[in-house]
């Protein structure tokens, strides 16, 4: 696939990037009218293959951002390959080529002998003491042009940072693709090693924490010592919602992560559990017993407005959005063992769409353009995470009874899955997967990490 | 910041109120004195022997335990609860013929000490996933109410709560810890 894209519609694109534009790209003014109006951005491989990136260490041009420059590469190449659109060369196999100090000096002859379509040059250096210049250009190996170049300006501390950004920014021009290195997972955690206050000994206390999508950067968001749990994101990453036993019952809480405050939308009524916001944000499906048995239930974020959705003796619960809003994955016991089910938001059109399964739970929507459900499901011993095709009504498992697979949340871009497995052995895991299942990669290892939700 | 804070007054007026709680005398304890309590305070002379023993044998044997168990704290009483659990089948919220014999006897403890509240726990085993279990638990919790209730307990003194899977009685991964793990456990939440 080539994109051309006018000279002029580049420079908006990188005019629009989060960060300080530096006019990097070496040309030298606005193209004459009758000169080619269109230049090449697009790194192409070889026919039929992906093309081969390299992106050695950032280069320190102050003393003490070696770890920095270090960091930059290291989380760029990791970023870059977490997609998979492009061939990520080993980073171990870069000693031979002589290391470049200026964007000049880059040896393009033995990159390309290397076999790399582009490669990546970056510098970072100390402004003051707190704060660093980082910048970097995207090389055409063959052509030895600059295709994208950005300077960033902040925080000595978050080298992390400005690798996901430029991942995501060069996913952005080179595949038109939203990448995922700057979102976040949020999931509940037992790594504190707390035990719940109260009249029965040796209990688990639970929080909610969040990491950056690889892991990375965890941090605390619950800390009131009981259980804490099913977090998940709200639309605009700022908002998480969760059940919590702070009150010694199950209710809904949403935490504001940035603000540093809390709401709590159900007002005291029933008992409250499974939060899961709308795509737009502005309503919350949830579980509640407050009519004597688990029903779904839909409010405005706000508490207003909750409206029955499901009506059945047996168990409902667990909801999931279609990405229109219009309707809800859950899932139900009312045909004897607990199957997902389809329904419209107004409780209507209800279908059954798992058949094989002896249990099938935590149904999640995939974003569009993909018309897919994930969901546990058992067939064997234990749960794999399975994947429902709404069109075709084909399922897909993506998990092959390694340890017992549950809990599958997609990534805003839909390509990935996270999910909680034993499979490591060490308790409970979250970890991430392609849709295809395929390179899998372990988030966690501190405690036990469970029910992860994956930001915009 | 504003949630921090909020979170500490939140512990510090637990632990007030629990340190009321403790204070306060137990009413049952103030009624009925265990008559052969082994207090030894230096001060009055100690009571010869003898005669103690036998006036604890003239009272009846379970009226003395049972008066041990009103006089426990909260924390002693739910560390060996005079309640046994329920226990549960698979992805089942059924109380089969064990399990309302035990939920019986529990009633019948019950309704010895009027004045306790106890709140039914529905607990899953890790089989299950977590999510749905949450649902589970809750039927669980509730199925034993109601019969708690059909045997005369009163519904004011019963609370449930449901925690799913995520406080396993026992660690295993096996069906001996996991028939364990599947059941409502009483807790005495005031008394």
């Amino acid at each position: 696939m080539r994109n051309t894209l006018s000279w002029s519609a580049a420079v908006v694109t990188v005019a629009l990037g989060l960060s300080t534009l530096l006019a990097l790209a070496q040309q030298p003014a606005a193209p004459a009218p009758q000169q080619p109006s269109e230049i090449q951005l697009v790194i192409s491989g070889e026919p039929g293959t992906p093309p081969r990136y390299a992106v050695p260490d950032f280069v320190a041009l102050s003393p003490d951002v070696a770890d920095v420059a270090k960091t930059l590469g290291q989380v760029l190449w990791d970023d870059l390959n977490f997609e998979r659109e492009f061939y990520m060369i080993p980073r171990d196999t870069y000693s031979t080529i002589p290391v470049a100090r200026t964007a000049e000096a880059v040896p393009f002859a033995a990159w390309r002998e290397l076999g790399a379509d582009a490669v990546v040059f970056g510098t970072v250096q100390k402004t003051d003491a707190n704060t660093v210049r980082v910048q970097i250009r995207l090389f055409n190996v063959r052509a030895r042009q600059s295709v994208f170049a950005k300077e960033y300006t902040g925080s000595a501390t978050t080298p992390r940072l400005y690798a996901h950004t430029m991942s995501d920014e060069i996913h952005q021009q080179q595949r038109a693709l939203r990448g995922v290195a700057r979102t976040k997972l949020t999931f509940a955690s037992d790594r504190n090693r707390e035990k719940v206050a109260g009249p029965v000994q040796n209990r688990d206390v639970k929080e909610v924490y969040i990491a950056d999508y690889d892991g990375d950067n965890s941090r605390r968001v619950t800390t009131n010592r009981q259980l804490n749990i099913t977090p998940t994101w709200a639309p605009d990453a700022r908002g998480i919602a969760y059940t919590s036993y702070r009150r010694g019952y199950p209710d809904i809480f949403i935490a504001l992560i940035y603000q540093g405050l809390q709401e709590t939308p159900t007002n005291g009524v029933g008992q409250n559990w499974l939060p899961i916001f709308s795509p737009d944000g502005t309503r919350i499906c949830f579980t509640s017993n407050r009519d004597g048995n688990p029903e779904l239930y839909v409010m405005n974020r706000d508490g207003s407005n909750v409206r029955r959705v499901t009506n059945n003796p047996a168990i409902d619960t667990t909801p999931t959005w279609s990405p229109n809003g219009a309707q809800l994955a859950f899932t139900s016991d009312r045909a004897g063992t607990p199957q997902i089910y389809v329904v419209g938001v107004d409780g209507l059109n209800l279908r059954r769409i798992t058949t094989n399964d002896s249990w099938a739970d935590r149904p999640t929507w995939a974003p569009a353009p993909f018309n897919e459900i994930a969901y546990a499901g058992r067939t064997g011993p234990a749960f794999d995470i399975k994947v429902y095709d709404l069109a075709s009504g084909d399922t897909r498992l993506i998990t092959f009874g390694e340890g017992s697979n549950e809990s599958p949340a997609f990534s805003p871009n839909g390509r990935h899955i996270a999910f909680a497995s034993t499979r490591g052995g060490r308790g409970t895991q979250i970890y991430t997967m392609g849709r295809d299942g395929k390179n899998v990669r372990q988030v966690t290892r501190d405690g036990n990490n469970y029910t992860p939700s994956w930001s915009n | 910041m504003g949630m921090r804070r909020a979170t500490i007054v939140l512990i510090l007026v637990l632990a007030f109120v629990g340190a009321c709680a403790k204070k306060k005398p137990a009413p049952v304890a103030s009624t009925a004195p265990p008559p052969a309590a082994a207090t030894s305070t230096p001060g009055p002379p100690a009571p010869p022997p003898r005669p103690a023993e036998r006036v604890e044998e003239s009272i009846p044997v379970p009226a003395i335990s049972e008066d041990a168990i009103g006089n426990r704290s909260l924390e002693d009483l739910n560390r060996d609860s005079p309640f046994r659990p329920a226990f549960f089948g698979l992805d089942s919220s059924d109380l089969d013929d064990a399990g309302r014999a035990i939920v019986s006897a529990n009633a019948d403890i019950m309704k010895k000490y009027p004045t306790w509240v106890v709140t039914v726990e529905g607990h899953c085993d890790e089989r299950g996933t977590a999510e749905y279990n949450l649902a589970l638990g809750e039927l669980r919790a509730v199925a034993v109410k109601t019969y708690l209730v059909s045997l005369g307990v009163s519904a004011d003194r019963l609370r449930t709560v449901s925690y799913g899977k995520e406080f396993p009685f026992d660690a295993g991964h096996a069906e001996t810890a996991w028939s364990k793990n599947r059941r409502a456990h009483f807790v005495i939440t005031s008394k």
